[in-house]
């Protein structure tokens, strides 16, 4: 297979394992972490399923909006950790359910 | 999977679930990507057949700043309520005394690299109108510049405040500004006639420069600094 | 040479789910949050073999370099009582 082709499964690739580490930690700072990885898949997915493997006809819309994306993408981390953080004042733990309490220690 | 020591994992049962989840997904995803053609869009061409009319010579940056300019828009305004929400939660305090102490090789470093942010930071502005480049790129630069200064605990005093505030602000309302003028002038939003394109794009470039160079470093900081708020009035 | 731009593509594209994979399951935190950092490097260099060097820039500083430094500072605010961090409250 081509190049291109090779980084559209690394980025499927990213984004399952992204998605898996969501759901199976509790702690906030992984989630954030996966989520991180689940959007840097979603980039290499948009910008490798449009290149077509020559240097001469690159797309540029998809790099125009991955660039908006990678802003984004860290305004909504900083916001995040910034709410985990308070959280973790406010009620003591790191994660958002008291059920998981144990878990996130 | 008993070499995976994780501590803070999900119960066994539902872990095999959410890899066979995920792995659905992947797969799913890599086969209806696979499945299209590769190859340029219409879309394009015509992005190259217009540049002409953009006002700068690279597309990337004619896309971001003249063809869908509405999305750059909407990004810096993201920005600014992150920074928002991010300073909403109280100021900071910055008191020498109970932070770590800087290390001489930060130091050293700091006072080197600091001049070199601005110039590569206008280097990357001005080039990104025929080069890679850009405002995001340059504001990045004199972002990493911003945090090495917190690092090494840099005291803005409180005249800094309108200045920095304003900054923040300063993108959003240049581009806000800019929309709301080509709204006024030709009745269809964010148009840029060609030959004020390349003008326009530079100064709205400035204005995003700044207010991201400014509001990546406050969100690092996490609060607007403790003696802007509490001691004003010396 | 085709077979060795192939081959280094193939590299990388392995190297950065088996980071991710890494960092998603390391015991921990910090270790988790210095692997993304490199995995945000090694998506940098996935940048520039697919031809978005501007892409590339702003991902090593941006994502890398700044998500790496607020999540760094988040996890000291985080770390259990059992480890000193009494001087970072703020208050």
């Amino acid at each position: 297979m081509q190049a291109p082709q090779l980084y559209v499964l690394a980025g499927a690739a990213l984004v399952g394992l992204g998605l898996y580490g969501l759901f199976a930690y509790r702690h906030l700072l992984r989630q954030i972490i996966a989520l991180n990885i689940m959007s840097g898949g979603v980039f290499l997915v948009l910008i490798a399923s449009a290149s077509s493997g020559s240097v001469a006809a690159v797309d540029p819309i998809p790099r125009a909006m991955v660039l908006t994306g990678v802003v984004v993408a860290v305004s909504a981390t900083a916001l995040a950790l910034a709410l985990a953080v308070r959280l973790r004042r406010v009620t003591g733990v790191s994660c958002l359910s008291i059920r998981d309490e144990e878990d996130a220690q | 999977m008993s070499i995976w020591i994780m501590n803070e994992a999900a119960p066994r049962q539902l872990r095999f679930l959410l890899a066979l989840l995920a792995t659905l997904t992947s797969l799913g995803l890599a086969f209806a990507l696979l499945s299209l053609p590769i190859g340029t869009s219409e879309l394009a061409d015509r992005v190259v057949t217009q540049m002409p009319e953009s006002g700068v010579d690279h597309p990337v940056t004619a896309v971001l700043l003249n063809f869908r300019s509405y999305d750059t828009m909407l990004e810096i305004g993201v920005l600014f309520l992150a920074v928002v929400g991010v300073w909403s939660f109280g100021p900071v305090s910055l008191d020498p005394a109970t932070l770590t102490p800087t290390g001489p090789v930060l130091g050293t470093a700091s006072s080197v690299l600091q001049p070199m942010v601005f110039l590569v930071a206008g280097y990357l502005l001005w080039v990104g109108a025929a080069a890679p480049g850009g405002a995001f790129q340059a504001g990045a630069i004199i972002a990493a510049g911003g945090v090495l200064a917190i690092l090494t605990k840099w005291q803005p005093s409180a005249n800094l405040r309108i200045w920095v505030e304003g900054g923040l602000a300063l993108g959003l309302l240049a581009f806000v500004g800019m929309a709301t003028a080509t709204l006024l002038h030709s009745g269809v939003l964010l148009t840029l006639a060609p030959e004020i394109a390349s003008s326009t794009i530079l100064m709205i470039e400035i204005a995003a420069t700044v207010s991201i160079g400014l509001a990546l470093p406050a969100l690092y900081l996490g609060g607007s600094p403790a003696n802007w708020t509490h001691r004003e009035q010396k | 040479m085709e077979a060795m731009s192939w081959s280094l593509d193939f590299v990388l594209a392995l190297a950065l789910v088996w980071l991710a994979w890494r960092t998603l399951v390391s015991n921990e935190l910090f270790k988790a949050v210095v692997l993304f950092i490199g995995f945000g490097l090694l998506l940098t260099l996935a940048w520039v073999r697919l031809h978005a060097p501007d892409v590339a820039l702003a991902e090593a500083s941006i994502s890398a370099g700044l998500t790496g430094v607020l999540l760094l500072k988040a996890w000291r605010r985080l770390r259990t009582p059992a480890e000193r961090d009494e001087h970072l409250d703020y208050e």
